[in-house]
């Protein structure tokens, strides 16, 4: 079926999002959008009176009538309808998982790479090994109520002992789900296949158990597809049947709903496995960021619970330390001051900047939040642990690659930024200034940013199961994606090495699209910003001795830069970057290159 | 009329307050419906499991696991006491015995033949539930809890700390200005709800604690001072399970900030009425905010919770700025211009136009909120 008009929502912890695609001239375009706030919470207790404020506020927009009522319109005919609707949701705090595996950093890991992957916040990894005595495991279950449990371990065949002792510990803990009393707690098990009968003996008749195929079952390979699966639908068919109102938006959408950051997860993987490039994907929200990746063809998610811009923007505060925040803010600042306004945004977390000042602080706090996060999330992409390699006489001096992290700059080939800081910063250089400084990418890195924030839409429509939709929603998805939903900042090109401040540490030839040519130099400490469209510009990229643009230290490299709303950056900082200790001198470096990126307004810039 | 969605808090003067008292787990009612209660009165009861210990017999004895039933001492589902002998193997010719002493009173739950894992489980924990506030019992839920439902005043603060706590109120303060200062805190204050005006200083907050005073309800308190208090930085707003004495309620913000003409011309009226503050505050999905509860029988002339929570505000409501740089000004909506307007962030947000003091400003409307008049 050749799908003409789709309408999805995303329903936020803090707004619902509806847009409106529609094919036009032979091509999936994004029409409209509309938003309201979320109706999860009293007085509402309903999820569907914000999607249909929002689809409202489309329909008025657009002139197109989509309701009937309260009714969403389907199939699309003349004016009127949309031929399927489809949504994610993370309201009402999103789906809480507890994990469980034998050994933490084998398939605890594997464990939590799969509820994450599916969508979830992980609130504890549990293992035999961490530590922690039985008591202590039981009264932390009981604490946390999780949504659902992920219990794995061992390699198929291998011993059972341990994770029957988890399950064990479960029984005892007789965990009540955190949503309604009166259903049995979701658990999959995921680990020995020898050990499911026992494990259907201790948990089959206190929880509601599921068994899949073991996320782990042989020590080399992970296999995390099958539990992924079906988190989203015990999510479908436990949780959501317990938040108000989400019995009738299943009822209205045409393909399962999808945990918001599963849909946004898809998406980066598809668009990795497109183009066939590394991506980091992140998405800072209020309360929390999300941070996606492929490397090296393996995918992975990590959610910092705590870290965001509005419910936990004082945890910001406190794991970033406020000298750290003070950093980037270009001002002088009495620092009680600071941490009140801080703190108010925190209790009233639905406010927005209305001076540049306030403006400049939210976007010091996004830089500690973001940095934060990465760390996070390059401690936890790593291979596969525990992992025995043959070796050779020639790799007796390397180190074992077990464990390591896949992440690594200089492979970045895109970084996409989104979530209301990234998204809607007023000046797309501000988006870029933060991605990088927070980022730090070296080499070559094309930046872009989600438009509106509209990825999680696109990730469900993606992953449309049904035969007769599948392919026109994937082609529907990957052509607003591209047109609509990525806005290109353009390429930061870092050179990495050691240099003094004020030396010449990269020579560049670019030859523009329209056929003029361009000599840069630029020198260490320097930020230097070549507006320049989203358009192929041929260069040549010469690093001093010993800086290193991807090449290998001094090598030059010819290749095709792509510009972008902001256009070419070099960043010659620094990698390690490192801000000025001085108060003044820190200041004025801010301004400088602030000014070199055009971030702010002319009479404001100081 | 054009008119936008902004919650407000609830500053209600008169009007019906009902409050859920939920039992944890299933439990049992000890209220009829329609009985009057007083906050003591314990409503509901129940007894969560208690502790569990898990004692590794197969380790302890040095046996395998699929042997550790039938060195077993104790069956599953008998009572045991500490010290008691769990498990013992028969040793050779009755000599070189391997015993298990239990570590915990308990009943003995469970034992596994593929781990030898035994589970212990102590006594079940009591959980009472009081009612919180001078009412009626206006429903039970059975064996889960009851709602109490009373008319009265209604306040909630924007964030507060500490739990439940009650008391007579006292207004220590003539004008919603004036700082509530360590000199104005005194012993006959104890057990009291005190209230001051814009703000108390972290030094006669802890004098208000160390007096024993049950509730400060103020203006503003310094963020940076929550962590004298709490212990830790303070990174979500999530509380209420502190024990820190006297709960705080804001009702303002961080920083010095006059309380709310209403809120303070209400608490004033009522100075002395006894009074049910709750401290906790969650922001975050299924938020929550401290209240002010003074219950009183008079039903003449009840608010609308319902009418001004799904209001939101229309050219003349009455808000107040709650971002700066007009932070904590009250003014009225003029108008509600419908397109995008850039401010001097350059962010292009909705806006309403506001006077304040005779002086129209422009406002993003996510930076207002509406102050409740009827």
């Amino acid at each position: 079926m050749e799908l003409k008009s789709i309408l999805a929502t995303d329903c936020g912890s803090t707004t619902t999002k509806a847009i409106l695609i529609e094919f036009v001239d032979g091509e999936y375009r994004l029409r409209f959008r509309g938003e309201a706030p979320t109706t999860v919470e009293a007085p509402f207790e309903d999820v569907t009176r914000g999607v249909l404020n929002a689809v409202m506020e489309v329909e008025e927009l657009s002139s197109r009538k989509l309701l009937d009522g309260e009714n969403i319109i389907t199939p699309h005919k003349d004016n009127e309808g949309v031929d399927i609707y489809v949504s994610t949701s993370s309201a009402g705090g999103g789906l809480q998982m507890m994990v469980a595996g034998v050994v933490k950093s084998m398939s605890g890991e594997s464990a939590e790479r799969a509820a994450l992957g599916a969508g979830s916040i992980v609130m504890d990894v549990l293992a035999s090994n961490d530590g922690r005595k039985p008591h202590e495991k039981i009264t932390r279950i009981r604490q946390l109520r999780p949504d659902m449990i992920l219990l794995s371990g061992g390699v198929d065949g291998g011993t059972t002992k341990h994770v029957v002792e988890l399950a064990e510990i479960l029984k005892a803990a007789n965990p009540q789900p955190r949503l309604g009393s009166d259903y049995k707690l979701p658990v999959i098990y995921a680990g020995n296949i020898k050990a499911s009968d026992e494990i259907s003996k201790t948990l089959g008749e206190q929880t509601d158990l599921t068994i899949v195929e073991n996320i782990r079952p042989i020590l080399e390979r992970e296999n995390l597809n099958p539990s992924r699966d079906k988190i989203h639908d015990l999510f479908m068919e436990h949780v959501m049947q317990q938040a108000p109102g989400y019995n009738k938006l299943m009822s209205w959408t045409d393909a399962p709903i999808m945990p918001t950051p599963g849909a946004v997860g898809s998406l980066i993987e598809m668009i990795a496995a497109e183009e066939n490039i590394s991506v980091v994907g992140v998405d800072i929200g209020g309360a929390t960021t999300d941070i996606f990746s492929v490397f090296q063809n393996q995918f992975n998610r990590t959610v910092s619970a705590n870290l965001g811009m509005s419910y936990s923007i004082c945890n910001v505060l406190a794991e970033a330390s406020l000298k750290n925040v003070l950093r980037w803010v270009p001002l002088d600042i009495d620092e009680k001051e600071l941490t009140n306004r801080i703190g108010n945004k925190m209790i009233r977390p639905t406010t927005v900047p209305q001076s540049m000042e306030e403006l400049k602080i939210e976007q010091a706090i996004a830089r500690e939040a973001l940095r934060l996060s990465f760390i996070q999330h390059k401690s936890f992409a790593v291979n596969l642990k525990g992992v025995q390699k043959e070796r050779t006489i020639s790799d007796a001096f390397e180190q074992s690659d077990s464990g390591l992290s896949l992440v690594d700059m200089m492979e970045l080939d895109l970084l996409v930024g989104s979530g209301g800081v990234l998204s809607h910063a007023p000046r797309r250089e501000q988006s870029a200034r933060m991605l990088i400084d927070s980022f730090l990418p070296e080499g070559i890195t094309q930046l872009a940013v989600d438009s509106i924030f509209m990825m999680p839409q696109l990730g469900v429509l993606a992953n449309i199961d049904q035969k007769d939709l599948a392919e026109s929603a994937r082609k529907a998805a990957l052509e607003v994606f591209n047109k609509d939903c990525l806005i290109r900042l353009g390429t930061c090109v870092a050179p990495v090495g050691k240099a003094n401040s004020g030396d010449e540490i990269l020579s560049v030839s670019l030859e523009m699209s329209d056929g003029s040519e361009k000599q840069i130099i630029l020198h260490q400490g320097e930020l230097l910003a070549i507006p320049a469209e989203y358009e192929p510009i041929n260069a040549t990229l010469s690093p001093a001795k010993g800086m290193d643009v991807g090449a290998g230290k001094s090598e030059e490299i010819n290749t095709t830069l792509y510009g972008g709303v902001v256009g070419l950056v070099f960043d010659g900082r620094g990698r390690p970057f490192n801000l000025p200790t001085e108060n003044d001198k820190r200041i004025s470096s801010l301004n400088v290159w602030s000014n070199a990126m055009n971030e702010y307004p002319d009479e404001i810039k100081q | 009329m054009a008119h936008a969605y902004t919650p407000g808090l609830k500053v209600l003067e008169s009007t019906s307050v009902e409050k859920e008292r939920r039992l944890p787990l299933k439990g049992e009612v000890l209220v009829d419906k329609g009985a009057d209660v007083v906050p003591e009165k314990i409503v509901a009861r129940t007894h969560l499991p208690g502790n569990v210990q898990m004692v590794n017999v197969a380790n302890l004895l040095n046996v395998d696991a699929q042997d550790v039933p039938e060195f077993m001492l104790i069956d599953t589902g008998k009572n045991i006491s500490k010290g008691d002998l769990l498990a013992e193997t028969k040793g050779l010719f009755g000599l070189f015995k391997s015993e298990v002493k239990c570590p915990v009173d308990g009943v003995l739950e469970s034992v596994s033949n593929v781990t030898g894992q035994v589970v212990i489980r102590e006594a079940p924990i009591p959980v009472e539930i009081d009612a919180y506030m001078n009412g009626n019992v206006s429903e039970v839920m059975d064996k889960e809890g009851v709602v109490i439902s009373s008319n009265g005043v209604f306040i909630q603060g924007i964030f507060g700390m500490g739990g439940e706590n009650r008391g007579d109120l006292r207004v220590l303060v003539d004008s919603r200005e004036d700082e509530l200062t360590e000199e104005m805190i005194t012993i006959d204050m104890k057990g009291c709800v005190i209230v001051g005006g814009s703000y108390i200083s972290l030094q006669a907050y802890k004098k208000a604690i160390s007096m024993g005073i049950a509730a400060v309800v103020v203006g503003g308190f310094n963020y940076h001072d929550l962590e004298d208090i709490l212990g830790y930085t303070l990174g979500v707003a999530i509380t209420g399970s502190e024990d820190i004495g006297a709960s705080l309620i804001i009702t303002e913000g961080y920083g010095k900030i006059p309380m709310g003409a209403r809120s303070f011309d209400i608490l004033k009226k009522y100075d002395g009425n006894f009074t049910s503050v709750n401290g906790a505050t969650q922001i975050r999905a299924g938020v929550i905010r401290p209240e002010i509860v003074i219950p009183f029988n008079d039903v003449d002339n009840l608010d609308s919770i319902a009418k001004n929570s799904e209001g939101g505000i229309t050219e003349g409501s009455l808000v107040r700025v709650i971002r700066s740089p007009y932070f904590g000004q009250i003014g009225t909506v003029t108008s509600l211009p419908p397109e995008l307007q850039k401010m001097e962030s350059e962010t292009m947000v909705r806006v309403a136009e506001v006077k304040i003091n005779n002086q129209n400003f422009v406002i993003p409307r996510a930076n207002l909120e509406m102050v409740e008049t009827t």
